[in-house]
């Protein structure tokens, strides 16, 4: 851990050029006394100019060498889940020690650290540095050093931060355990075995059969309302790449994108940190039902021109993260004829759309133009297999777009992130199998909706409200009577007690860029029903407990 | 009368609209040309014979033979294996098991003379992914990367495409077999130093494509003290280490830097993958291997862009760990290599052309310098074309590759069954017996 914040704390890497390179028999002080010259110029005489900087560097470096002691951390136990978590927690052994005969450059090595390591970009340094900041990351990793376990760890901290689904895997399992041998395996005879069609490489974005079956899959969690055709899908290894491949596509480094908050957490990572393209979060409010608002949108945009920043998409999640709505029809209409009057994209991520709990019909964004006649070319669906089926750790990711330029570069673009062939192969195998999809997709809808009404009653149990939600593996529960102070530090205060007190990891509205304090993510699919009075118990701690 | 509607064209990024994709080189307009006309013994004889993809498909009926035997892998064939109830997840350090059976992997290709700590280990969907990752970690928009010619032509676009990063290539040729000269690496240093180009680091392909040879000792020791006198990072992709004929001949940086205490290793990074070796493209399984925490730790957060299907790392697990198949594996593929690569150059010698002498790799880099008609760029194109149109036969022109001395072609072999590449071995022949002629 600290050996990367050592390199991380470089003043900006990429414009400071390397200094000359000084012979290792030279004595300590001119290795102090060289590089510092360029710095200070000889202000103030040369001996102020140079000793007063001089001392202050060594102190820093001192500094800087006590604080970087070698650090241990605990071996990694078996990872959990997937979702965009931070890496503390398996950090790399330190590398082989140095032999004795290097012992005297190692020491230099100590004064001189910034310097004389090959800098990481900007890009890297951004990312390597700790993520004390993003609490959705924080709590992932305080939960994956204690996790929760019935029996071998009672008083571990319950995950409710991380959506997955684990209510209906059983399901999945049983279909793998009868199929996926033949599957994958079978060649033309029974019990040969042909791999060669698995090994070759296939297209970058998904082999035919694979977009046949992903396009199938799709069109049938909508209930055949929409038709997807092949020809414009591209898959990813994962909803993440897609994500930022198609923001690579719409903009260009500088630009943004308008997002209706609170959003999922995970977008500041994934589509910032590489491309360079800014969010731009458009506020929803509780007495709004957090709905998108077209005037708030039309506000923003005009604010970001304003600054001089070019908004180049609206970006949505359908249905919505973390507020677990399913947008109407007219909200899609509103949006699209918002996006044509700017003349920029939509971009609809619907990881979701199989995962509706509620009562109301799901609307894709692709039905809608269907049926209104808008130019299509501006709108684009990111959607995956992680959520409606659970299976995040195989990594099948789909971007559906109506721009053929779009797709052509995504197509490219996906060379970095395909999809594993044999991964490819089974699903498709499974994808296929239209009456085992129908049967997994009505019995987890059924589960879902099961464990939704037996959460949020629980939580209604210890004064807890949540938002009305029809979708997602979770649901906005207003917390914020029991916040001290109504504000950002306030529900910080809280996050921090349901973590330590409670030993709870839920996520803060904050890491989803919600402007009203109070507001949680609480994720459900990962309990089971006799889980859900233990955390009744353990909220308790913390609504009933002292303030 | 029609009135023709303009409607307003959205716009899309200078990256969706660039060519940077590289694909507009004849290395690509070959595959295409494959594409349109494929080579099929039966049904389409006279059809283009791939000669520009360098897969390997000799031995992969070890691999079906392993699974045929192995009962219990039939059992994580289907993804599951282990624990039920993390069977389907996983974040995105990868198994345990699977990284740990790469490095066993990895450490048994360069005969055990090398540690590889599995924690060290980052996994990316392919070497693709792995290289790109790497640019975009030690490199800003801007900056550049040395890259020795001739180099895989698929580096025009994955170290540059998306990372916005500069190639200043580091010129090699035939007077010395192509090795890297100290000479070669301050002259491509100088150049970008003029061009206010920052250099981040050295890229180099061990053993090289489209060469075919492991890179030696003295060259991997100077290349070392370059990179740290410049004080910039090393990438070896070693991807191809596994399929050099003799394991005594490849030497992986990781040697070198073991006999040196570790000194200066966290400028270096390694990247596999199981495409080219094991014959698997198509899983899409590649791998960082650092010596800088940094790296590692930012390489592992970037991997959620380009994670391995958990499937298939628990698929892959067990092969790979199981010492006497992998042992039997890497002896017998570098035989086959062997054999077949003696076979084309013999052949290919007796109707008059040359090959650079190899010792590794899929492809041979064969020299046609006296078949061209002008020694330009041009020149090789016009022969290149011919080739494809007249012969049947898509091989990669030395151009596409940035190697500065027209004539040279780098010839795939390994992607056919014996009989297709008789058959273009004696397109080769009918070809050079009509020049003779002539």
């Amino acid at each position: 851990m600290t050996r990367f914040s050592r390199a991380s704390s470089n003043p900006s890497p990429e414009t400071n050029p390397a200094p000359p390179r000084l012979k290792s028999d030279e004595g300590p002080a001119m290795r102090i006394i060289v590089p510092l010259q360029g710095v200070v110029q000889g202000r103030g005489g040369l001996v102020l100019g140079s000793l007063l900087p001089c001392a202050l560097f060594y102190f820093l470096q001192l500094y800087l060498k006590s604080r970087n002691r070698p650090s241990q951390s605990p071996p990694s136990s078996p990872p959990t889940t997937l979702s965009t978590p931070d890496d503390h927690h398996a950090s790399p052994s330190s590398p082989p020690s140095a032999s004795g005969s290097t012992i005297h450059r190692t020491l230099s090595r100590g004064l001189l650290s910034p310097r004389s390591h090959p800098n990481v970009s900007s890009r890297a340094a951004a990312v390597a540095r700790p993520d004390e900041d993003s609490l959705y990351y924080v709590g992932y990793k305080k939960c994956l050093r204690d996790p929760f376990h019935r029996v071998d760890n009672p008083e571990g901290i319950i995950q409710l931060g991380l959506a997955e689904n684990r209510l209906s895997q059983d399901l999945i399992l049983d279909w793998l355990e009868k199929n996926a041998y033949g599957a994958l395996l079978g060649g033309d005879k029974p019990g040969e075995l042909n791999i060669m069609g698995l090994t070759t490489y296939l297209p970058f974005d998904g082999s035919d059969n694979f977009k046949n079956a992903v396009a199938g899959f799709m069109g049938q969690v909508l209930q055949e309302s929409v038709l997807f055709d092949p020809s414009q899908i591209v898959l990813t290894s994962g909803a993440t790449p897609a994500m930022e491949i198609l923001s690579f596509c719409l903009a260009d480094p500088g630009n943004a994108f308008l997002v209706p908050s609170p959003y999922y957490p995970g977008w500041d990572r994934d589509i910032k940190w590489r491309t360079g393209v800014e969010l731009v979060p458009v506020p929803c409010r509780s007495t709004d039902n957090f709905n998108i608002s077209i005037p708030a949108l039309e506000r923003a945009y005009t604010q970001a021109k304003k600054r001089g920043l070019k908004i180049r998409a609206v970006l949505i999640a359908n249905p919505t993260n973390p507020t677990g709505h399913v947008l109407s029809r007219d909200t899609l209409i509103d949006l699209l004829d918002f996006v044509t009057e700017k003349n920029i994209h939509l971009i609809s991520d619907e990881v979701f759309a199989g995962s509706i709990h509620g009562e109301s019909k799901f609307v894709s964004v692709a039905e809608v133009l269907e049926s209104e006649g808008i130019d299509k070319t501006r709108v684009h669906i990111v959607y995956g297999l992680s959520k409606d089926l659970p299976l995040p750790g195989f990594r099948v990711g789909v971007i559906h777009s109506y721009n053929e330029t779009v797709i052509a570069a995504s197509a490219k673009l996906a060379r970095f992130s395909s999809v594993s062939a044999p991964t490819q192969q089974l699903l498709t195998v499974m994808l296929s199998d239209k009456q085992f999809i129908s049967n997994y997709l009505e019995a987890n809808r059924q589960r879902m909706r099961r464990m939704y009404l037996l959460f949020v009653d629980a939580l209604k149990q210890v004064g807890i409200e949540c938002a009305n939600s029809e979708a997602g593996f979770y649901c906005w529960a207003d917390m914020s009577r029991y916040i001290t102070s109504y504000s950002e530090k306030g529900e910080k205060k809280l996050w921090e007690k349901l973590l330590t007190v409670a030993k709870v990891n839920v996520t803060p509205g904050l890491s989803c860029h919600c402007i009203e304090p109070g507001w949680f993510r609480c994720c459900f699919t990962t309990l089971t029903e006799e889980d859900i009075p233990l955390v009744v118990e353990r909220m308790k701690r913390v609504t009933q407990g002292p303030k | 009368m029609v009135v023709k509607v303009y409607k307003p064209c959205v716009p899309l990024s200078a990256i969706a609209t660039s060519s940077t994709h590289g694909e507009d080189s004849p290395y690509f307009a070959g595959w295409r040309a494959y594409d349109e006309d494929p080579y099929d013994a039966t049904t389409n004889p006279s059809g283009v014979i791939q000669m520009g993809l360098a897969e390997n498909q000799v031995s992969f009926d070890l691999l079906e033979k392993y699974l045929e035997e192995h009962q219990e892998v039939s059992k994580l064939v289907n993804g599951i294996g282990g624990f039920r109830e993390n069977a389907l997840f996983q974040d995105y350090h990868g198994l345990n098991s699977f990284r740990k059976a790469m490095a066993s992997f990895m450490e048994e290709i360069r005969g055990g003379k090398v540690k590889f700590d599995s924690n060290r280990i980052v996994l990316t969907a392919g070497a693709t992914a792995a290289n790109e990752l790497l640019t975009f970690i030690i490199a800003n928009p801007g900056d550049a990367l040395l890259v020795p010619t001739p180099y895989y032509p698929g580096f025009d676009r994955d170290l540059r495409w998306r990372t916005g990063v500069n190639i200043i290539p580091v010129n090699c040729n035939s007077s010395n077999k192509f090795q890297i000269t100290k000479q070669a690496l301050e002259e491509a240093y100088a150049k970008a130093k003029k061009a206010d180009l920052q250099v981040k680091g050295l890229l180099m392909t061990n053993p090289s494509n489209p060469l075919g040879t492991a890179m030696t000792r003295p060259v991997l020791e100077e290349i070392l003290n370059f990179i740290s006198s410049k004080n910039m990072h090393l990438i070896s992709d070693e991807i191809y280490s596994g399929s050099v004929f003799s394991s005594e001949e490849f030497i992986s940086i990781a040697e070198i830097l073991e006999e040196r205490g570790y000194a200066d290793a966290q400028r270096v990074h390694i990247v596999y993958s199981l495409s080219k070796d094991l014959g698997l493209p198509g899983f899409r399984v590649g791998a960082i291997y650092s010596y800088n925490d940094a790296v590692v730790t930012t390489a592992r957060r970037m991997s959620s862009f380009t994670l391995v299907s958990s499937q298939t790392q628990k698929m892959l697990s067990p092969m790979l760990s199981d010492v006497t198949f992998t042992k039997n594996y890497i002896k017998t593929n570098r035989e086959r290599l062997k054999r077949r690569y003696n076979y084309v150059v013999e052949r290919l010698r007796e109707c008059g052309i040359e090959c650079l002498h190899g010792n590794a790799g899929l492809f041979c880099w064969m020299n046609l310098k006296p078949l061209l008609e002008e020694a330009t760029t041009d020149g090789e194109l016009k022969l290149w074309e011919t080739i494809l149109k007249d012969l049947k036969l898509d091989i990669s022109p030395g151009s596409s590759c940035h190697c500065t001395e027209p004539g040279w072609f780098r010839v795939c072999f390994a992607n056919m069954s014996i009989e297709t590449l008789d058959v273009a071995l004696s397109r080769f022949t009918s070809f050079m017996e009509k020049r003779r002629k002539t």
